[in-house]
């Protein structure tokens, strides 16, 4: 630069850099409006997801159907299979014998087969007697755990309630009283929907970004652009407000129906909320810049976003899966998902309140994450063509 | 501003360019060793076919690419030191014009002007002169996706002008879009220069297009073969150019004759003779080229810019790259028949409210070559894909060989061969393998599908690069594959749907000279362009504007309703702008 250009009028100047900015975000806005497909990923998707997970999918175990086997009735099988009747996880249902209950379960109308032997008496007279036998369809592995967690719950109850009835003491070791903390109706929603809010973001950050940037290198206006006075940084930003600022609209909606429609109960704070989703939403926005240095064309573009970041926001962030369960590789992956700090904080925002030693170290790498993908979007991108 | 391009040096200094890109593993030599000079105040021209490296060429002198080796300054700037400044002076518009179509024209306006910092005072004035040299000022809230090509050629060239830029450089302005959106084109151009002593840098595949210019930069293959004014350029050929007409003889017959003979450099159909160049300055000896001819007279022709270029190549290319030299003869006898074999009536398209086609009625007889004329845009296509059946009319009738080709069995499909826009090969294959699957496609196999891979080979002279993939062949070859595979099943109607679009003009004449051939074997061609020269090849053509024929007959035919005495020997682009101009005054007084 050490040479003046001959136009000094013409050559880019502080002056100038606010009109370039102002005008490629009028550009870009109105390209939004007109475009139904940005207003779909921007609006509609998230509509689409939040009312699906909201309403359709549910990790939780509610109306189990089970069968109940009783070879020898008594008062005390009664009193027992009573317990199941009354219980919002289970659809109990009577079977005469093992083998009609076997066979419904083969067919898969019943999930679990609750036997109450015909020793069921004397079993439970004696020490280390096993009175009842409980048989789990195991191929749903989530479904068969929590079963068999709720069937020793309930026997472990009954067991207490009839020694307290007969007056005799139950001598248990130990006695276990458990209390759910933050989600205590056991509410799958109550996670699932501030976990979505995350796929959300990264759909509008990174996914919408990345293709709306390829169509431009696709359809020649990049170059357009690029031979005017205009610097790489002003392109980038140009991009990047319009969408977050669509983004942050997406947010709004999304927390709303969270709140209102779902009745996700708000713990935390509403600002600290929106402040960490401004940072994930910039994050996203950087990898989906960052696409864009690579992928030129819409089809490769949306890939790789999905792959790199939708996919993984949805299956590595923690919102539907446990992180700590996954095998050591993946969680050591997890560390670049931006999506598990964002879904940690959102979790902690939504369930437990403003707790800073979760907020804080999350956030805390999600500016490290904006920087990485921002300076590397910064350095890849350049004013050419190759 | 408008005093920059001050006579202190070249508009644009190239020294010694070389730019290599890898393309699929493959290593491309995009320009080799190039140095030029633009000067400033007059319009500069870079022309050469598809490939030749004219846009990589703009895209280095507007720092979009680095050169691999050499120096490029634009305005005194370099350019690889100085990018954005250079991309803050020069007015630039790529290839598809850079223009918004989800946006208005006015939208696209404003774009430009806050990119390039005109300010608000200033933009009133600005846009009105734009506006009204572009004819755009009745539609400035219509989107720019909705314009037709020539006003979009129009809005990109307004938005590259929209701060008055003392270099204005364009990269294939022209290409696709009508005769007469050219000429506004073109005059814009010259105003600019006149008005505002801008230097143009403008590069076109059209040779016609380097007459306009004041100086001309040839390029091909990475190479830059020559500079200079389009006279100087043409000087090597003065006196080597000829007519020759024989009255009694076809024109392709004649054409074709002559191409072969002795001394004959080039020969071409143009108007109701034939131009041919010779290697000195003796003319064609008639007697013994055409003895059957009576009436055949040879005079001389004034040269023009495609002759020198043609020379020029012919003088690079080896003569063995070009394909068999014992041509089949053209028969001196027409094989047209007064058979119909593809007859429309009434056809009718319409996409939502827009109607692409509209009452389009032709007839075409068996062995005829038959050419729909007009610029992109104007219908062509989509006429052919409901010929191939490949799209529903919404009105109208139309018979292919008898039968309406959306609704007839494969064996009424076997009879055409067609061939697509871009040539649609399979890219990854090798020539071979594409052949072989487009004879499995049409069902020939064992023995006789064995046969035809052999005749595309041998007849297409391809058989040197059977096993290159055909990805990274010159459009040339691409060209002459793509045809071999439409003929694999010897159809007897042959559709060809812009089929020389960017290749160059030795590739184009090999391509006619098969097509006139295929003809007088009594194939019936149905063949669209947009190239006006082309026309001349066709028995007869029928011209589209805006999805319908505006008129049809034989090439003379049609120059005929142009003739003035102002213009005795109007072009077929004379005829053509003069159609368009009766059309609009016509939609005027309606």
């Amino acid at each position: 630069m050490s040479e003046a250009p001959p136009t000094p009028a013409a050559a880019p100047s502080g002056g100038g850099a606010s009109m370039r900015l102002r005008g490629l975000m009028r550009k870009e806005f109105l390209q939004i409006m007109r475009d139904p497909s940005s207003i779909a990923i921007a609006f509609l998707m998230p509509l689409v997801l939040l009312l699906l997970f909201g309403y359709g999918v549910s990790l939780d175990a509610k109306n189990i159907p089970i069968a109940l086997v009783v070879e020898q009735p008594s008062a005390d099988t009664a009193s027992f299979t009573a317990s199941f009747q009354g219980s919002r996880y289970f659809r109990p249902s009577r079977y005469n014998d093992l083998q009609q209950a076997e066979a419904a379960m083969m067919a898969g109308r019943v999930d679990a087969i609750v036997v109450l032997r015909q020793d069921f008496e004397r079993q439970l007279q004696q020490a280390g007697g096993t009175p009842i036998q409980l048989i789990v369809n195991g191929v749903d592995a989530n479904t068969a755990r929590i079963v068999m967690g709720y069937v020793e719950g309930a026997w472990g109850t009954w067991l207490q309630q009839t020694a307290r009835l007969s007056g005799q003491s139950f001598d248990a070791p130990v006695s276990l009283t458990q209390r759910v903390w933050f989600n205590s109706e056991l509410e799958s929603r109550n996670y699932l929907v501030p976990g979505l809010i995350a796929v959300i973001m990264t759909l509008i950050g990174a996914l919408l970004t990345a293709m709306v940037m390829a169509r431009e290198w696709e359809r020649g206006t990049m170059e357009a652009l690029l031979v005017t006075p205009l610097a790489m940084r002003e392109v980038i930003l140009g991009k990047l407000l319009p969408y977050f600022i669509l983004g942050m609209g997406g947010l709004a909606l999304s927390v709303s129906m969270a709140i209102w429609l779902f009745e996700v109960p708000l713990r935390g704070s509403l600002w600290v909320l929106f402040v960490a989703s401004a940072l994930f939403l910039i994050t996203a926005l950087g990898m989906g810049l960052l696409i864009s240095t690579v992928a030129k064309n819409q089809f490769v573009a949306g890939q790789i976003a999905i792959i790199t970041t939708f996919l993984p926001a949805f299956l590595l962030s923690g919102f539907i899966f446990d992180i700590g369960s996954m095998p050591v590789v993946v969680q050591a992956i997890t560390h670049i998902v931006a999506a598990r700090y964002y879904v940690a904080i959102l979790q902690t925002v939504f369930l437990a309140g403003d707790v800073w030693s979760v907020i804080l170290p999350n956030a805390g790498a999600l500016v490290v994450l904006a920087a990485v993908f921002l300076g590397l979007t910064r350095r890849n991108a350049r004013k050419r063509l190759e | 501003m408008a005093d920059a391009s001050s006579p202190r040096g070249a508009a644009l200094q190239a020294t010694s360019l070389c730019k290599r890109f890898r393309a699929g593993g493959r290593e491309v030599q995009a320009l080799r060793d190039v140095s030029f000079s633009v000067k400033p105040g007059i319009v500069t021209g870079l022309i050469g076919p598809d490939g030749a490296g004219k846009t990589t060429l703009m895209r280095l002198a507007a720092g979009l690419l680095m050169p691999d080796q050499g120096r490029i300054e634009v305005l005194g700037m370099d350019v690889a030191r100085q990018p954005l400044q250079v991309q803050g002076t020069i007015g630039y518009m790529p290839q598809r014009f850079g223009l918004y179509e989800d946006l208005t024209v006015q939208e696209n306006l404003d774009l430009y002007a806050d990119l390039q910092g005109v300010s608000p005072a200033a933009r009133s004035d600005r846009y009105d002169e734009l506006l009204h040299m572009a004819g755009l000022a009745p539609f400035t809230d219509r989107l720019a996706g909705k314009l037709s090509g020539g006003m979009k050629q129009k809005l990109g060239l307004a938005c590259a002008l929209v701060r008055q830029p003392p270099l204005l450089m364009l990269d294939e302005p022209t290409v696709g879009v009508d005769p007469v959106s050219r000429r506004e084109l073109w005059d814009i151009v010259y105003r600019m220069v006149e008005q505002h002593g801008t230097s143009v840098l403008l590069s076109t595949a059209y040779l016609d297009e380097a007459e306009r210019c004041s100086e001309v930069v040839v390029l091909h293959d990475g190479d830059l073969l020559d500079q200079g004014t389009p006279d100087t350029l043409r000087e090597p050929v003065r006196g080597r150019t000829f007519a020759v007409t024989a009255a009694d003889l076809p024109k392709r017959a004649l054409q074709a004759r002559l191409a072969r003979a002795d001394g004959v450099i080039d020969a071409l159909v143009q108007g109701d003779h034939v131009r041919v160049v010779m290697e000195d300055d003796t003319p064609p000896d008639l007697e013994a080229v055409l003895p059957e001819a009576k009436q055949a007279r040879v005079e001389p022709a004034p040269p023009r810019f495609e002759d020198a270029f043609v020379d020029l190549l012919k003088a690079r290319t080896q003569p063995d790259e070009t394909p068999r030299s014992d041509a089949a003869e053209v028969p001196l006898e027409p094989a047209q028949s007064d058979h119909v074999v593809i007859e429309v009536q009434d056809l009718q398209r319409r996409f939502g409210s827009f109607y692409a086609v509209r009452n389009v009625s032709f007839a075409v007889k068996e062995g005829e070559v038959f050419g729909l004329l007009g610029a992109n845009g104007a219908g062509k296509s989509t006429t052919f894909r409901m010929l191939c059946g490949l799209l529903p009319p919404s009105g109208g009738t139309l018979r292919v060989a008898g039968a309406d080709l959306r609704t007839a069995g494969a064996e009424a499909r076997a009879r055409i061969g067609y061939m697509s826009q871009k040539f649609s090969l399979y890219g990854n294959l090798s020539v071979a393998e594409n052949l072989r699957f487009f004879s499995s496609a049409y069902g020939l196999f064992g023995r006789h599908g064995a046969q035809r891979i052999d005749w595309a080979l041998e007849e297409f002279a391809l058989a040197p690069i059977a096993n290159s993939v055909s990805a990274g062949l010159s459009l040339g070859y691409k060209q002459r594959l793509s045809l071999a595979c439409a003929l694999m099943h010897e159809p007897g109607i042959l559709f060809l749907d812009e089929p020389t679009s960017g290749v160059d003009p030795l590739a184009r004449r090999e391509f006619w000279q098969r097509i006139g051939e295929l003809a007088g074997q009594g194939v019936t061609i149905m063949v669209t362009t947009h190239f006006m020269e082309e026309a001349e090849y066709c028995d007869r053509l029928a011209i589209m504007v805006a999805g319908e024929i505006l008129t049809e007959g034989t090439p003379a035919d049609i120059k005929a309703q142009a003739q003035t005495p102002e213009m005795p020997e109007p072009t077929m682009e004379d005829a053509f702008v003069e159609l368009i101009q009766a059309h609009d005054k016509e939609a005027e007084a309606a």
